[in-house]
C-alpha cells in the first residue's frame, strides 16, 4: 500500500478520532488517503487555528491531538501552536508535507526547512527519509508526545515518499533507547518528603499543570486532605484542586490572591508538584519564599532545581508520586493541630484581602462581573477556554473551576488568538459538554476565521468576547508603568462582531446590560450551534491584585 | 523499602538544597548519540538557546555503527553542569552521558602548528618540538608543520612556546576522553 495509507492505519491504531488540517501541494497524497480512511478530518481556515484546535482537543480529552499542514507556508503557520504546545506541555502530533526529496535544499517551490525551523520548539521531530520508516515514526511520535512530560512532536514527510508503495506491517512496539521517562518516583525520597511535611509548621502545596497532565487530581486532593495542607495552583493547574474547598487559597503568582502569595512568602516548606517556578510565579527570584525549603516533584528532571534549588527532588509524575506520598505521610502520624496557627494566619489574609472589585452603580458591565455571571449561567460546569490578556486573568480569578481539564488557556507562551480554535477542538473532543470561550476583543481577531469552521461543522462553541475596545493588558501596563502614555492600544469599536458572526453563519449577540446578563448568557448557551457574544464592558478597568514584574510577592498592589 | 512510613522525626533545618549548580571547573562530557541525521544540530541548538557555551566539540564513530560519540567540554564555572546534562538527556537521540571525572580520565587532543622557519631559529624550534614530543610532519623552506598530541594544557603550553617564532596557523581537534580502567566510558 502507499505510505500515506499506512499513515492512516497508524492513526487509527493510535485511536485518533479527529484530525484538524488544511491541504496543499506537498500533502496531496495524504489528503487523497483521507478520502477512504474513515478518519474524521476538520478543514480549518488557517493552520494556526488547526494547531490550537488540536491543543484544545488534547487538553480537554487528555488524548493526543493531531494537526496536518502542507509544506512551506502551511508548516510555518503551525509554528505558534507548536511553540505553545511546547511551553504548556500539550501532547500534539503535527504532520507536515514536504517538497519532493529531489528538491530538498534547492529552495524549491514551497520549501521551508520545517525540521530546522521547529527544532527549538518541539519535544522531538522526525524527518522521513525512507517511506518504509513512516509507520514506526508515527507510533514513536505518539508515544513521545503523550508520555513523560507531554509535548509537541512533528513528522515531516516529503511528497514523493508519502505516495511510495511500502510493505506495511502494523508496528507493535517503539524502539527509543534514549527516551525512558521515569514516572514512579524514588521511594526513599518520597519518604523523606513525608517526614519533612510532618515536620513543617507552615506548609503549602503549590500545584501546576503537571498534575492535570498526569491525571493526578484525585491523588492531589487525597494528599492535601490527608492533613489540612493549604493548596494553591498555577494558572495552568487551575481545576486540579477544586476551587470551592476549605483548603483552597486561590491561584498564586502575578495576578494571584494575596492569601496564596503571602502563604508562599511565609511558608517553611513548599511542596511543588508539576510546577516549574516560572517568573510569573516567583517574581523577584532572590526574594521568593525566603523561609522555605522545597520538595519538587516533576516528571521532567530538568525542571528540578532549574530556577529554585530543591531540597528534596523527586522525579516522577504527580499521579504516581502523590499516591505514594500520601501513604508515607499518613504513616508519620503527624499532628494536624500543629497547623492551627498557620491557618489562623491564612484566614486573616483571606478575610482582609478577598478578591474584589467595585461594581457599577448603573447598568454597566464590569469585566469581573461578566465572569461571575458566566459562572452562574453555566453552573460552573463548562469547559472554558480563553485568550490572553486581562480577560484571561479575570477568568482565572473569578470562574471557580471545580475539576481538571475544564480550564484551557495559553499560559507559557501567552498566545493571543488561542481561545477560539482551542474551544473548537475541545468541543469536538467533548461533544457532550458545554464549551465556552472567554475571548478578548483583540485576541479573538487573531483566529476569528475559525468561526467558518464552526459554522460549517456545527461545532456549538459559545464565544463571549470581553469587549473593552483595548488591548487591555498592554493598556494597563502603559497606565501603571509607563506614565499613562497610551501607545497603540486603542482598537475603537471595530469590527462589528455581531455582523462578523452573521457573515460567518454564526449567531451573533450584543450585550450591554448588567441587569439581564445572567439570563442573556443562558439564552446564548441555549441557542443551537456556534454563538458569538459581544459583551461590552468597562473600558479602562485594571486587573488586580498584581505583583509588578520582577518584584517580590510582598509588593503586591491593588 | 518494605513497610511504608516512619515516625523518625526530621528537622527542616537539616535539609540542604542542591548546591552543585556551579562547579567552577572544566567538564568533559562524553555523550553517546544515535547516529541519525540532525543529532548534532539538536545538541548545538540546545546549547545556543539555553545560553551554554561549548568550549570544544568532537564527533566520531564508535565500534557500533548505529552510535556516535560526542565529546564536548563546558566551563562549569559559568554554566550549571547539572542543568546542561539534564537538558541534553531530554534529547530523544541522546543515549548516555558521562560527566568524566578528571582523575579517572585520559584525555587527548591533537594539534597541528604551522610555524615560520626561514631564519636561524629552525634548530631551536625543532628542539622545542622534541621536548613536547611533537612530530615534524612537513618541512618547506619557509615553514614547518609540527604535530602535537596531548592534554589541552600541553598543547596550550606548546603554543606559548612557538608563538614567538611566528605562528602562521594552528588547528586543534578538540578533546576526546576515555575513562581509565576496565569500565566503559
Ligand atoms: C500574539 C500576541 N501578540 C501580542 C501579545 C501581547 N499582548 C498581551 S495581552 C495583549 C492584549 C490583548 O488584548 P485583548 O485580547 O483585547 O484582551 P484584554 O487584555 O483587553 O482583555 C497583548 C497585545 C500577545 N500576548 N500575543
Ligand atoms: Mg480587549
Amino acid at each position: 500500500m502507499r505510505a500515506v495509507d499506512a499513515l492512516m492505519a497508524c492513526l487509527k491504531a493510535e485511536g485518533v478520532d479527529v484530525v484538524f488540517g488544511l491541504p496543499g501541494g506537498a500533502n496531496l497524497p495524504t489528503y487523497d488517503a483521507f478520502v477512504d480512511a474513515g478518519i474524521r478530518h476538520i478543514l480549518v481556515r488557517h493552520e494556526a487555528g488547526g494547531g490550537h484546535a488540536a491543543e484544545g482537543y488534547a487538553k480537554a480529552t487528555g488524548k493526543v491531538g493531531v494537526a496536518f499542514a502542507t509544506s512551506g507556508p502551511g508548516a510555518t503557520n503551525l509554528i505558534t501552536p507548536i511553540c505553545d504546545a511546547m511551553m504548556d506541555s500539550v501532547p500534539v502530533v503535527f504532520i507536515t508535507g514536504q517538497v519532493r526529496t529531489e528538491l530538498l535544499g534547492t529552495d524549491g517551490f514551497q520549501e521551508a526547512d520545517t525540521i530546522g525551523i521547529t527544532m527549538p520548539v518541539v519535544k522531538h521531530s522526525f524527518m522521513i527519509q525512507h517511506p518504509q520508516e513512516l509507520p514506526r515514526a508515527i507510533h514513536e511520535a505518539f508515544h513521545i508526545a503523550r508520555s513523560g512530560r507531554p509535548g509537541p512532536v512533528l513528522v515531516d514527510i516529503p511528497q514523493d515518499l508519502s505516495r511510495a508503495e511500502i510493505d506495511y506491517e502494523p508496528v507493535g512496539d517503539v524502539r527509543l533507547p534514549g527516551y525512558q521517562p521515569r514516572v514512579e518516583g524514588n521511594q526513599k525520597q518520597i519518604r523523606q518528603a513525608a517526614k519533612a511535611l510532618a515536620a513543617a509548621q507552615r506548609p503549602v502545596i503549590y500545584a501546576g499543570g503537571g498534575v492535570v497532565n498526569a491525571n493526578g487530581s484525585e491523588e492531589l486532593i487525597e494528599f492535601a486532605t490527608s492533613d489540612r495542607f493549604p493548596v494553591t495552583c498555577t494558572l495552568m493547574g487551575l481545576g486540579a484542586f477544586p476551587a470551592p474547598h476549605a483548603q483552597w487559597l486561590g491561584m498564586l503568582g502575578m495576578h494571584g490572591t494575596r492569601a496564596a502569595n503571602y502563604a508562599m512568602d511565609e511558608a517553611d516548606l513548599i511542596c511543588a508538584v508539576g510546577a516549574r517556578f516560572d517568573d510569573r510565579i516567583t517574581g523577584k527570584l532572590s526574594e521568593f519564599a525566603p523561609r522555605a525549603k522545597f520538595i519538587h516533584i516533576d516528571v521532567d528532571p530538568a525542571e528540578i532545581s532549574k530556577n529554585v534549588p530543591a531540597h528534596i527532588p523527586i522525579v516522577g509524575d504527580a499521579k504516581h508520586v502523590l499516591a505514594k506520598l500520601v501513604v508515607e505521610y499518613r504513616a508519620t502520624g503527624a499532628d494536624p493541630a500543629r497547623l492551627n496557627a498557620w491557618w489562623t494566619r491564612i484566614e486573616g489574609w483571606r478575610e482582609k484581602y478577598p478578591l474584589g472589585y467595585e461594581d457599577s452603580t448603573d447598568s454597566e458591565i464590569k469585566p469581573q462581573y461578566m465572569i461571575k455571571a458566566l459562572f452562574e449561567a453555566t453552573g460552573g460546569e463548562a469547559i472554558v477556554t480563553s485568550d490572553v490578556g486581562q480577560h484571561q486573568m479575570w477568568a482565572a480569578q473569578y470562574y471557580d473551576f471545580p475539576a481538571p481539564r475544564r480550564w484551557i488557556n495559553s499560559g507559557g507562551l501567552g498566545t493571543m488568538g488561542f481561545g477560539l480554535p482551542a474551544a473548537m477542538g475541545a468541543a469536538v473532543g467533548c461533544s457532550d459538554r458545554l464549551v465556552c470561550c472567554i475571548a478578548g476583543d483583540g485576541s479573538v481577531q487573531m483566529n476569528a476565521q475559525e468561526l467558518a469552521t464552526c459554522a460549517q461543522n456545527n461545532i456549538p462553541i459559545k464565544v463571549f468576547i470581553m469587549n473593552n475596545g483595548y488591548l487591555g493588558m498592554v493598556r494597563q501596563w502603559q497606565e501603571l508603568f509607563w506614565d499613562g502614555r497610551y501607545s497603540h492600544v486603542d482598537m475603537g469599536q471595530f469590527p462589528d462582531f455581531v455582523k462578523l458572526a452573521e457573515a460567518y453563519g454564526v449567531t451573533g449577540m450584543r450585550l450591554e446590560d448588567k441587569g439581564t446578563l445572567v439570563e442573556d448568557f443562558k439564552r446564548a448557551i441555549a441557542t443551537d450551534g456556534p454563538v458569538l457574544v459581544d459583551v461590552r464592558v468597562t473600558r479602562e478597568e485594571n486587573t488586580y491584585p498584581m505583583i509588578p514584574a520582577g518584584q517580590p510577592a510582598r509588593e503586591m498592589v491593588g | 523499602m518494605g513497610e511504608p512510613g516512619t515516625k523518625e522525626p526530621l528537622s527542616l533545618e537539616e535539609l540542604e538544597a542542591a548546591t552543585n549548580l556551579r562547579t567552577g571547573r572544566k567538564h568533559v562530557l562524553s555523550i553517546l548519540v544515535e547516529n541519525k541525521s540532525g543529532v548534532l544540530t539538536r545538541i548545538a541548538g540546545l546549547f545556543a538557546r539555553r545560553g551554554f557555551n561549548i568550549d570544544t566539540l568532537t564527533v566520531g564513530p564508535t565500534d557500533d555503527e548505529a552510535v556516535s560519540r560526542v565529546t564536548l567540554t563546558v566551563d562549569g564555572a559559568v554554566h550549571p553542569i547539572d542543568q546542561v546534562t539534564k537538558q541534553l538527556h531530554k534529547l530523544v537521540n541522546v543515549l548516555k552521558i558521562r560527566d568524566l571525572e578528571p582523575g579517572d580520565t585520559v584525555s587527548r587532543e591533537l594539534a597541528l602548528f604551522k610555524v615560520a622557519a626561514d631564519g636561524v631559529q629552525r634548530g631551536e624550534l625543532l628542539q622545542i618540538a622534541e621536548i613536547f614530543r611533537g612530530k615534524v610532519v612537513d618541512v618547506t623552506k619557509r615553514a614547518i608543520i609540527i604535530e602535537v598530541t596531548g592534554t589541552t594544557e600541553k598543547i596550550a603550553a606548546f603554543e606559548t612556546m612557538v608563538r614567538p617564532f611566528g605562528l602562521i596557523e594552528m588547528m586543534r581537534t578538540g578533546e576526546i576522553a576515555i575513562s581509565r580502567g576496565r569500565t566503559e566510558t
